[in-house]
């Protein structure tokens, strides 16, 4: 099993304040990989690190290339899809725009518009809403036009920021089922953040957990999520 | 009513000029949030290059598309190597570059082509349109040519590609940055499309007011209290702030005894004074529709 993305020794801070303090880590080509932990643990600020969004020390290898020192613009031009906390939204423009945005870095006649019917067929209600100004969307259409976007870019990786934030439960699974699909069709690795973590477990093959910028556990998803003793400690569930 | 139709009419014609310089500042404005003060010169500077290719003997029709494609290139050589490094730098940094510019641009011009005033023959001919036209052949010419780049503009940011892609730079940078967008490319793309407006408006109000390196100073101003009047966050409310100063000032110094020639200009500073106590936002600014 190759693995898609690998970190080793991955380190950030907010100026003074140390947030990441050396994680390793990695994804599996075709895999889904969960981050979990705390509230400020540093699960964003990690994903951040990885599309270079904010400086970081340490070895970032993706598809066999080392990014570290990538910007973030040419990150995502080697197919990392972020859906940022805070979803990320253009909020001028139109919903379809905001597609069309996200299949920017694609050439020009590569079927942008079947894409976009089928982030319609995933998300019927964002074509209801195609010609509104996407800031006035709801937040859960807001997080659904994220992850549709980000599956504009026809991503070979998928940074997932907390993606069930603020939708009703109904909403959440079918997301996740929309991922699962994603997932198998179209051979798309993610690294998944999530509150939600039986969700992100069932969904992913291998979870990391993180206590203050440290990795503390690491396992394949299914132990993880029968261990008694690891949900009571730091899932809560 | 002849004369108050004239002024209009003229108003109009030079509103375009004004229309196009705010359109050239709202450009920037929206890349950076900074005010160019030296938009003015550098569209000026536009000018004379293409005042300097005429004299050369190259004809109108090989001289607009040179001075636009140069100016293109200039705005943009100007933003990547002076205002690319500061990128990041306190809005007094900016402000000290924009003088700078200023006078670079000032006394270059000073310099290379002296500060004589110098005649620029219109592209469009002398005299009226038709026998007892209101307008002249160059007003004809000006409104035109303006209307023509505003739609051409405004194409280009509803159906390109890269027009979508510099208007997501602009609305919101980081997430532009998320999918793959060059933001800061895009800023030099603007810089270099207004300076090419600029270099419209200079050439096209050159035959009215005569050349030379203070020749865009006022207009600029004019620009500015457009662009504040249409709201510095909306291309289009720009070019109609442009357009409603262009008649205001015309009409002003036509019937209001005390501003005649001499008081027009204190009038768009009054215009930008107004706007910015009564309707901050201007009339088209940023109103993005509010979830209630
Ligand atoms: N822009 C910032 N400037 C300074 N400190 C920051 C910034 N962003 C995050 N931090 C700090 O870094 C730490 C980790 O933040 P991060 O956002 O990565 O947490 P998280 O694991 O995603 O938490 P949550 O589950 O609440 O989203 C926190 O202590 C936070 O206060
Ligand atoms: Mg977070």
């Amino acid at each position: 099993m190759s693995a898609i993305l690998e970190v080793k020794g991955l380190e950030a801070s907010y100026g003074q304040l140390q947030v990441l303090r050396g994680l390793d880590f990695e994804v599996a080509k075709g895999g889904v990989t969960a981050l979990l932990g705390a509230n400020g643990a540093g699960k964003t600020t990690t994903l951040r690190a990885i599309c270079g969004m904010i400086r970081r020390k340490g070895e970032i290898t993706f598809d066999g290339q080392r990014i570290e020192k990538l910007g973030t613009e040419d990150v995502v031009r080697l197919g990392v899809a972020h859906i940022p906390e805070g979803r990320g939204t253009f909020g001028t423009l139109t919903t379809e725009e905001n597609l069309q945005l996200g299949a920017m870095t694609r050439p020009n006649n590569s079927d942008i518009q079947a894409d976009i019917e089928r982030c319609y067929g995933f998300f019927p209600r964002l074509k209801e809403r195609r010609n509104q100004q996407a800031g006035t969307l709801s937040g859960g259409e807001q997080q659904m036009l994220a992850i549709a976007r980000a599956l504009m870019l026809r991503p070979k990786l998928m940074l997932l920021d907390e993606p069930s934030f603020g939708l009703a439960p109904l909403i959440v699974r079918q997301i996740f089922d929309i991922l699962a699909d994603v997932k198998r069709e179209a051979g798309v690795s993610m690294l998944i953040v999530e509150q939600n973590a039986s969700l992100a477990l069932e969904l992913a093959d291998h979870a990391y957990l993180i206590e203050t910028g440290s990795i503390v556990i690491s396992g394949e998803a299914k132990a993880i999520r029968e261990d008694e003793s690891v949900r009571a400690s730091y899932l809560g569930y | 009513m002849d004369l108050f139709l004239q002024q209009i009419v003229s108003g109009f014609a030079t509103g375009g000029i004004y229309a196009c310089m705010a359109l050239s500042v709202v450009m920037i404005y929206q890349a950076i949030h900074h005010l160019n003060f030296a938009q003015g010169e550098m569209a000026t500077f536009s000018t004379f290059i293409a005042w300097q290719l005429l004299a050369w003997g190259l004809p109108y029709f090989a001289v607009i598309p040179l001075a636009i494609g140069l100016s293109f290139i200039g705005g943009f050589i100007v933003e990547r190597v002076v205002f690319k490094p500061i990128e990041n730098a306190p809005v007094l940094s900016h402000i000290v570059i924009f003088i700078a510019l200023f006078a670079i641009f000032n006394s270059a011009m000073g310099f290379i082509w002296d500060f004589s005033i110098k005649p620029v023959p219109s592209a469009f001919g002398e005299g009226p349109l038709y026998e007892g036209s209101l307008l002249s052949k160059h007003q004809t010419g000006m409104i035109s040519v303006t209307m023509f780049v505003l739609v051409l503009l405004w194409a280009f940011f509803r159906f390109t590609r890269v027009g979508l892609a510099m208007r997501a730079a602009a609305a919101n940078p980081q997430s532009a940055r998320l999918v793959g967008i060059r933001v800061s490319f895009m800023t030099a793309l603007g810089w270099g499309m207004a300076s090419a407006i600029g270099a419209v408006a200079g050439i096209l109000i050159a035959p009215v007011v005569f050349l030379e390196p203070n020749m865009m100073l006022s207009i600029l101003l004019y620009g500015f209290a457009g662009a504040v009047l249409g709201g510095l966050t909306s291309p289009l409310g720009a070019v109609i702030g442009g357009f409603i100063v262009g008649i205001v000032e015309n009409l002003a110094g036509t019937y209001i005894p005390v501003v005649g020639g001499e008081l027009k200009l204190p009038i768009a500073l009054f215009l930008i004074v107004v706007v910015l106590v009564v309707k901050p936002e201007g009339l088209l600014g940023r109103r993005v529709v509010q979830r209630v």
